[in-house]
């Protein structure tokens, strides 16, 4: 575990840990136009500036966790790799799902000829 | 032939199944005794759908497999599922519009093991969208009510699932489990739920919202049902799942009656501060003491990074959701917007129009800690963190076998009493996210009541792997008191 011995030698370094942090600016509403753009969500006005207010609180919360002392530290991906050494499975490169196109269409909102449709997207 | 002394609705998985065996009741019997219970209790909002027709074909084929002496072990019990599993033959939403009247071409893992095995699927049951919620207010198809008081919530996200097995609208339901989704609900509600460790249940076919937090599981009303269901709903799906456990399946039920003389009951100090209400503190401390009584032994011990499994799961889980979300495209499945002007116009509107608020909130989230400039400092920070929890855990399980506490900081609050405010929601899970981050199996048994005499829950964590154990001491608690019997009133 890469980490066991670190952590347990200062059990009390926690929560509130007084560290200088540079102060996290606040999102702006150019920053929450960004992010929707990124994340592909239309939003309204009056959403945006809602989601800006409460991303602000939230991320109020946030700052203690960015205090925290963690030089060292290997980022712990995958809860199981506590438990054993997780690698990247892969299946034997042979089809093992029957053809079943008509069923996995059965949900899409356009389909032509077997065909997903989706908005122009080359002139 | 009916039970004399007993309602069918009353009896366990385990008495059912065995009186469907013996022949004493049909499955199509026990089916449309529960198909008519969730008709008359519909008000609870439980469920989202029932297919009758489909539900009764399937007793019927149970009951030719019990007369043809090729039945399960679940044979002709009824189950209801929640809809963040996908199943053929009922609407699978999620809890989103974005999926409304969605069919999906395949049974998830979980849902074809209990099939196998011989259940029947009463219908699907509601939950927060995509999994995410804490008190089944962030569902599209409207809040699932408390069935102990009906103006309060079940809690979440698995909340339909614990209303209707508190209801005995299902003597079972399967859950997911992310940050507590099975576990505070089952407290909420008064029954009995396990999330087993990360890996152990398939995740084929649960809807994705966080994949390295999110976990099946089971609630039903006594830990014993939990451990029949639970051998049959964990076990290796190594093509189909990248991070399924490829361990052997496992017998849950083989150690319950074990003796517990000398089990050593870590109790962390951060679960008992000033954040905890009184009456929840005066149930779980009584359950401790009931604990001492049966011949386990008490052990102080500490997880001092507790308070900061909030914002690292909540880091953690939205980036996980931004991209898991990012299949909702309006292309392949589910809503697409009416009028756009191009493909990124139909993209944005498909995804506003689709998603609720709170999926909003976790996807912009997600999005603004995975972006550039960013990353390092949120997201590797939060997994830095999530390490050293897991850690934490190791280290007190040098000095004890399970941990307990409370599941939740409050009993179940009054639907909307949280108002707009989401970081209530958050803080309130602050219990269960530990064990999550850890992917350590945790459950929640009914342990007393609290304010307005809502349930109370202990929150019972053991190590990787030790399901057997988890069950068998919260078996060994419910032998000795009757909290998981209990059913709210007018039910």
């Amino acid at each position: 575990m890469a980490c066991a011995a670190d952590c347990a030698a200062e059990p009390n370094s926690l929560v509130l840990h007084p560290v200088s942090i540079e102060p996290t600016m606040s999102l702006t509403a150019s920053d929450i136009d960004r992010l929707a753009r990124l994340a592909r969500l239309g939003l309204a006005p009056d959403e945006r500036s809602r989601l800006q207010t409460q991303l602000n609180d939230f991320f109020g919360i946030v700052e203690q966790m960015r205090a925290v002392p963690t030089e060292g530290i290997t980022p712990m991906a995958h809860p199981t790799d506590l438990l054993r050494e997780v690698a990247l499975r892969l299946r034997d490169d042979v089809a093992s799902e029957p053809n079943q196109r008509e069923a996995n269409q059965r949900s899409a909102p356009a389909v032509e000829a077997g065909l997903f449709l989706v908005p122009k997207v080359i002139e | 032939m009916k039970q004399a002394s007993q309602e069918l609705h009353d009896l366990s998985v385990a008495a059912l199944a065995q009186q469907l065996r013996q022949r004493q009741v049909s499955s199509v019997e026990v089916a449309q005794h529960f198909l008519q219970r969730l008709r008359r209790h519909a008000g609870l909002g439980a469920f989202l759908d029932v297919q009758e027709d489909v539900t009764l074909a399937q007793a019927r084929a149970a009951d030719a497999r019990l007369a043809a002496g090729t039945a399960g072990p679940l044979e002709g019990v009824p189950l209801a599922h929640k809809d963040i599993f996908v199943t053929r033959d009922f609407i699978t939403t999620a809890g989103s519009r974005m999926l409304e009247g969605y069919r999906s071409p395949f049974d998830a893992t979980v849902v074809a093991r209990l099939a196998q095995a011989g259940a029947v699927t009463l219908g699907k049951l509601n939950c927060d969208e995509f999994a995410m919620g804490s008190a089944n207010e962030n569902s599209a198809y409207g809040a699932v009510q408390n069935p102990w008081d009906t103006t309060r919530t079940p809690g979440g996200s698995s909340g339909g699932s614990a209303a209707a097995v508190a209801a005995r609208l299902a003597p079972a339901a399967t859950g997911t489990d992310t940050g507590g989704s099975i576990r505070q609900p089952s407290a909420f509600c008064g029954v009995t739920g396990i999330k087993p460790t990360y890996g152990r249940a398939s995740r084929y076919g649960m809807v994705a919202f966080a994949s390295s937090l999110d976990q099946a599981g089971v609630l039903a009303r006594s830990a014993e049902d939990c451990a029949v269901l639970l051998s049959v709903l964990c076990g290796a799906d190594p093509d189909r799942d990248s991070t399924s456990l490829d361990l052997p399946d496992e017998d849950f039920s083989r150690s319950l009656n074990a003796p517990i003389d000398g089990l050593r009951i870590g109790v962390p100090q951060e679960f008992f501060g000033a954040g905890l209400a009184d009456d929840v503190r005066a149930a779980v401390e009584a359950a401790l003491k009931q604990y001492e009584a049966l011949g386990a032994r008490l052990v102080p011990i500490s997880l001092p990074r507790t308070e900061l499994s909030i914002p690292v799961y909540y880091i953690i889980a939205p980036a996980e959701a931004s991209s898991n979300l990012s299949r909702f495209d309006g292309v392949k499945f589910g809503h697409r917007a009416r009028d756009y002007a191009d493909l990124t116009d139909m993209y944005e509107r498909t995804r506003a129009e689709g998603f609720g608020d709170e999926v909003k909130r976790r996807i912009m989230i997600g999005t603004y800690v995975l972006s550039h400039g960013y990353y390092d400092a949120y997201y590797l920070q939060a997994q830095k963190i999530r390490r050293m929890i897991a850690a934490d855990f190791q280290q007190a399980f040098t000095q004890c076998d399970v941990i307990a506490g409370p599941v939740a900081p409050t009993v179940a609050w009054p639907l909307g009493g949280h108002g707009n405010d989401p970081l209530a929601d958050y803080l309130a899970d602050i219990f269960t996210l530990p064990a999550s981050l850890a992917g350590l199996p945790g459950m929640s048994l009914p342990v007393g009541f609290g304010a307005g005499q809502m349930p109370v829950g202990l929150q019972l964590i053991g190590n990787h792997l030790s399901e057997s154990r988890l069950l068998n001491v919260a078996h060994r608690y419910q032998q000795a008191t009757d909290f998981h019997l209990r059913a709210p009133q007018g039910i």
